[in-house]
């Protein structure tokens, strides 16, 4: 008799990621059904997927799926959670999603204490638009709109978003992960089910910022691009717990 | 039936959201409709499970009310010109996932930050969709305190039943006007039809999904015809305008809102002087009531629009009558408020240059 190990979990459908080699989305697709799953949430959670390359969201994770505007995703998560406050409502974003174009909704909504998660997922660049440079590219980092590097004193330094939403008071869980390795991939799962228990305890805002590797845009072999996220991006956003302002 | 209460326009409007069943309100402080927001924020309060969120923008505001939607409550936002030039973005988004919505302009002076007097700058801005993509808003323009609680509670009914976002077209001076009004019956949001569309999770059915994003260019068509079908379904079945003193008329007034109230004052005194001028006031601007007034060209051979602008209303009259008839327009932008008067005087002029007080056209 063979034991099962692994299997797809419930709330992944069985479609095929579009995602490129290498890319860090479908692990945190996975990882976030898992959670639901394991939580048995699966069936009152309400996602809010971005504008980004995770716009297709729905085509994987197998929950209620409302789209919203590039960046407002907090805004349309607070609507709905705030009409249905028994619900598990989280959002899916990008960096550019979440640190440029939608920070005043997220710094609004962490600040009200919304009761709702947000998944940030970090990647360095704007992905789905074809690698230009987002608020989290790296000083010197190349992307096709800093041809010859970020340069500080044109593009200003990276913006810390998740440390600027640990300031706002209504913010309880915060915390960065990553998903490069066995290791990282099983603290972030971790991660993510203590946000959404954060949520279900109805705790206050919680977040969890997940460094993903983009292969494509870094113009890296997905294996070095795994090293780069230790090498490079975690010296700069280094791992850990920003804010646990929960007691679990 | 309830008995008539004296209301400032603002709160007439509120209180018939209410009592409409909206369970969710976000809005942003902006003259000249700061009094709905407050009158939201605390009557809210009153009713447990109804939300009132002072939004940090106005593009949160209209967000926040996408969710709502989303999650079946029926949802309200207002602001004035220049804040609702920021919700046409969410404005765009509820009519491609077709979710129902009510939005409020109290019309200001523009463009720009302009002043807070009453204007009907913003028709364009209303009817034409205002944000991107091949849409249409349902546009109602009330023009009295009976009307902006008749069409609040329109405004969620038609948002319910064509999916679609509704906005109420006001200014200033319907907000501030105190009228005797009888308020619409309350309804229980608990006994509002639940749609098929809305995100509560998916217990023991399959996960939905609310978007409106079609890559294949054949698919983003098909949706496109769809709305398409829809907005011409709207204008068959709601397009809604009020003839007054129409039967003989010569000429005849196009004004709609606070424009039309001020028309009808003059027209009584034209009426006094004998001039044979009547009224077609649209209260739906989308859809435009052209058919009536394609009709009225039959007898009636001049037309005067009149708006709190440089002319924009004046479009869809010409688009309307053809080339049939001859359409003449008197406008005062920029918050200056015409007198019953000042109307009449214009209106008789054009009346006379026309020729109109002699000849009989029957
Ligand atoms: C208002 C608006 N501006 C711009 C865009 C184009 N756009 C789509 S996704 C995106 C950014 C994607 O980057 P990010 O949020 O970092 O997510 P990623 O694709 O890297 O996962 C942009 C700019 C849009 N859809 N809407």
């Amino acid at each position: 008799m063979s034991k099962v190990i692994y299997k797809r979990p419930r709330y992944l459908k069985p479609n095929i990621f579009h995602y490129c080699p290498g890319c860090g989305h479908s692990i945190i697709h996975r990882l976030i059904a898992e959670v639901l799953e394991e939580l048995d949430i699966g069936e009152k959670a309400i996602c809010v997927p971005p504008a980004g390359c995770a716009v297709l969201a729905y085509n994987y994770i197998d929950v209620d799926m409302g789209e919203a505007p590039h960046g407002r995703a907090a805004a349309v998560a607070t609507g709905i959670k705030r009409m249905l406050p028994d619900r598990v409502v989280f959002t899916y974003q990008g960096d550019g999603d979440i640190a440029a174009i939608g920070t005043a909704e997220i710094i609004h909504a962490a600040n009200r204490g919304e009761r709702i998660t947000a998944i940030f997922v970090n990647n360095g660049v704007y992905g789905m638009t074809g690698g230009q440079m987002a608020p989290t590219t790296l000083p010197g980092q190349i992307s096709t709109t800093t041809p010859s590097g970020r340069d500080l004193r044109r593009d200003g330094p990276p913006l810390d978003l998740s440390e600027m939403l640990a300031i706002a008071r209504g913010s309880v869980y915060i915390e960065r992960t990553a998903v490069n390795s066995p290791k990282n991939i099983r603290n972030t799962k971790r991660a993510v089910e203590k946000a959404f228990k954060v949520q279900l305890a109805d705790l206050g805002f919680s977040l969890v910022e997940i460094l993903s590797q983009c292969p494509t845009n870094w113009k890296m072999t997905p294996q070095d691009s795994l090293k780069h996220i230790d090498n490079v991006v975690t010296k700069f956003y280094p791992l850990k717990v920003i804010k646990d302002e929960t007691g679990l | 039936m309830s008995e008539k209460v004296l209301m400032r326009g603002t709160h007439v409007i509120g209180e018939a959201a209410i009592r409409a069943g909206c369970r969710f309100y976000a809005g942003y402080p902006i003259t000249p409709q700061n009094e709905l927001t407050e009158y939201m924020a605390a009557q809210m309060a009153r009713y447990p499970g109804r939300v009132f969120i002072q939004a940090e923008s106005e593009l949160s505001a209209i967000n926040m009310v996408i969710g709502a939607s989303m999650a079946g409550a029926r949802a309200m936002t207002s602001s004035s010109s220049p804040g609702i030039s920021l919700k046409q973005e969410g404005i765009s988004y509820l009519a491609g996932q077709e979710l129902p919505a009510v939005i409020v302009n109290t019309v200001r002076g523009g463009p720009g930050l302009g002043n807070i007097a009453p204007t009907q700058g913003d028709y364009f801005q209303a009817t034409r969709g205002g944000g991107h993509g091949d849409y249409r808003t349902i546009v109602l323009a009330p023009y009295s305190g009976q009307e902006l609680a008749d069409l609040t509670v329109k405004a969620f009914e038609y948002a319910d039943r064509y999916r679609n976002p509704v906005m109420i077209l006001a200014d200033g001076m319907m907000g501030q006007m105190m009228e005797p009004v009888v308020l619409p019956e309350p309804i229980d949001p608990v006994t509002l039809p639940k749609g098929d569309y809305i995100l509560d999770g998916a217990k023991g059915r399959p996960s939905r999904l609310v978007k409106s994003l079609y890559l294949d260019p054949p698919v983003m068509e098909e949706h496109n015809w769809k709305l398409f079908r829809k907005y011409q379904q709207i204008a068959r079945e709601i397009t809604t305008w009020e003839d007054f003193m129409i039967e003989d008329a010569k000429l005849v007034i196009v004004a709609y809102g606070t424009c039309a109230r001020i028309a009808k004052g003059a027209i009584r005194r034209l009426r006094e002087m004998d001039l044979k001028v009547g009224m077609l006031r649209p209260i739906t601007l989308y859809p435009f009531p052209s058919k009536p007034m394609k009709e009225l060209t039959l007898k009636v051979k001049s037309f005067l629009v009149i708006e709190l602008s440089t002319g924009q209303m004046l479009e869809d009259v010409r688009l309307a009558v053809e080339g049939r008839a001859k359409v003449h327009f008197y406008g005062r932008p920029g918050g200056v408020v015409p007198t019953p008067d000042e109307i009449a005087k214009h209106t008789n002029l054009i009346y006379h240059r026309q020729g109109l007080e002699g000849e009989d056209y029957e």
